[in-house]
């Protein structure tokens, strides 16, 4: 059971249960996400990390508690939570290949109807000049970097509380995940954002975050801080090559 | 065999006004395929009933008839919303038959219901571009002027110019406003456009919604060259705008229209003038369907993404 470690929690998961068709992928997932900290999932393929970020936003057939803040948003729609503060990068980018880079970003702020979109366009222009350069050229001709940038920009672009990370390692050069790590770690000491990840690729990502959670077959097998389980013999075997 | 060329810019007029329409119809069925990748059979008969609206509200109510036309195209749309509210969304839209079969359904449902209300015989509608308006100085006579030796028609450039503001406000509507961008964005990629908020269902029901109002403006473009709306009016057009639109490819709004465009320079040039040359005689409406299909069969053999379509790549 989920133990009460963090001071303010960003979000709750209760026995959470997802399914595809008669499949069960989660069963029953207990985990917390501390408010402004980085937590992180690891597991392998198949192992149900996808799905526990798809059933957080209500994007498949889910049943158990989600909530985010003092918000229970198990039933909300998946439009609505992100409303509600919540950003989804999803696996392979999820950009939107027809659209240019500068309308990536725009949609990003669909949700918005303050004045400042603009000012924050310019801002993650700032940061990722790469993507500036590019700003008419549709998102689909971009690298998988490029895009990958693009996809955290868009996320951001709605100012979130909550950032959820779905593999961002997957498919880019090591060089390159450096990188966008640094970015995530910068990002998160600089706003606060809340982040979950789910990864593969563990040593990157609990050098990140500060707590993580492993899971296997739709169940969280391993959880402590990201110090603990770097340490672990059983994470150090099937997860850090160790 | 004899090349009769001193006609031949009458068919290339014909083809290019005909094709306009084709082109407008070939609009409305790529709206909605882009954003669910769909072919929405019912497309020509809600066209057809939207043309009907304007046989109501102009030729019975007496109304403007550019006024009954905007009506018509509005309540088009809002038809088109319903549509999409209750008989589309509640079905998955991932698997398809079932959306195809309603779509086909519908197609008959509401040609029965219009061949009930006003049955079936060709009832004439006011062609918005008969005449010359009387400003217009007279350069040939007061339904054409005199181009290459040959008749364009009032009603070929009205056409042309219709169908070229219509695509200047669809572009304004879809490139500057936040429902045309959150379109585009489902239209690209629904999942994604759910997670940044957009509410995929009421942005399809956007797109029926401008899909409805553009198969209108055909519908209505159309019937003077039909002498007029009945109820089967669009069946054989909606073929050529589908035949047009797999020209095109089948995601591409500019390729629809320059492919609904191509299939009536195809149908007038090539099968209608090219088999007056051959054949001596005319051998319209067979052929011209015929040739239709073969457009169609040719496209999905040889490039199915069509001339200006996305070629899918599967890349992991």
């Amino acid at each position: 059971m989920v133990d009460d470690v963090f001071d303010e929690v960003g979000l709750k998961v209760e026995d959470l249960h997802a399914s595809y068709g008669a499949v069960e992928v989660l069963r029953g997932l207990d985990f917390e996400v501390a408010a402004k900290g980085v937590s992180v999932i690891l597991g392998a393929n198949g192992a149900g990390k996808t799905t526990t970020l798809r059933a957080i936003c209500n994007m498949c057939n889910t049943s158990g508690k989600v909530t985010l803040g003092d918000d229970d948003i198990t039933r909300t729609g998946t439009a609505e939570i992100v409303r509600k503060g919540v950003a989804h990068v999803p696996q392979g980018r999820g950009t939107f290949p027809e659209l240019s880079v500068l309308d990536n970003l725009m949609i990003g702020a669909y949700t918005r109807k303050d004045k400042e979109v603009k000012d924050d366009v310019d801002r993650w222009f700032e940061i990722f000049p790469r993507l500036s350069e590019r700003s008419d050229q549709l998102a689909g001709s971009l690298s998988g970097g490029e895009q990958q940038m693009l996809a955290v920009a868009r996320a951001l672009m709605c100012r979130p509380r909550l950032l959820l990370l779905d593999e961002p390692s997957l498919g880019l050069a090591p060089l390159i995940i450096e990188d966008l790590f640094e970015r995530f770690t910068t990002l998160n000491k600089e706003t606060g954002l809340t982040m979950l990840v789910v990864e593969q690729n563990a040593n990157l990502a609990l050098d990140m975050a500060d707590y993580g959670y492993v899971i296997e077959s739709g169940e969280i097998t391993l959880s402590g801080s990201a110090e603990k389980l770097k340490n672990d013999p059983a994470v150090q075997e099937a997860y850090l090559g160790a | 065999m004899t090349w009769n060329f001193d006609v031949l810019p009458d068919f290339i007029f014909n083809g290019l006004s005909l094709g306009a329409i084709y082109g407008t119809v070939a609009l409305a069925l790529v709206l909605i395929f882009k954003a669910t990748t769909l072919i929405n059979f019912a497309t020509g008969e809600l066209a057809m009933l939207g043309a009907f609206l304007v046989y109501v509200l102009h030729m019975e109510q007496g109304l403007w008839l550019w006024l009954s036309m905007l009506l018509a195209m509005l309540l088009s749309a809002g038809l088109g919303v319903l549509i999409e509210r209750s008989l589309t969304r509640p079905f998955d839209p991932e698997d398809h038959l079932p959306v195809v079969l309603i779509t086909l359904g519908l197609f008959l449902i509401i040609n029965a219901v219009a061949g009930d209300i006003w049955n079936y015989q060709v009832r004439i509608l006011t062609n918005p571009f008969g005449k010359f308006p009387d400003w217009v100085p007279s350069v040939g006579g007061d339904r054409f002027v005199e181009v290459l030796g040959s008749r364009l028609k009032y009603q070929s450039i009205g056409i042309w110019v219709t169908l070229a503001v219509a695509l200047f406000v669809l572009g304004l509507i879809l490139n500057k406003t936040r429902a045309g961008l959150a379109f585009r964005a489902v239209s690209s990629n629904v999942e994604s456009a759910r997670l940044v908020g957009v509410h995929t269902g009421r942005t399809l029901g956007f797109g029926w919604a401008i899909a409805s109002a553009f198969g209108t403006l055909g519908a209505v473009l159309v019937a003077p060259q039909l002498g007029g709306v009945n109820p089967n009016m669009m069946a054989t057009i909606l073929i050529y705008a589908l035949a047009g639109a797999a020209l095109g490819g089948l995601d591409s709004l500019g390729g629809a229209v320059l492919g609904g465009i191509l299939v009536g320079l195809i149908q007038a040039v090539l099968v209608t003038w090219g088999g007056v040359v051959v054949f001596g005689q005319l051998y319209m409406s067979i052929l011209q369907l015929a040739a239709a299909f073969l457009i169609i069969l040719i496209v999905l053999l040889f490039r199915p993404s069509g001339l200006f379509g996305t070629r899918r790549v599967e890349r992991v």
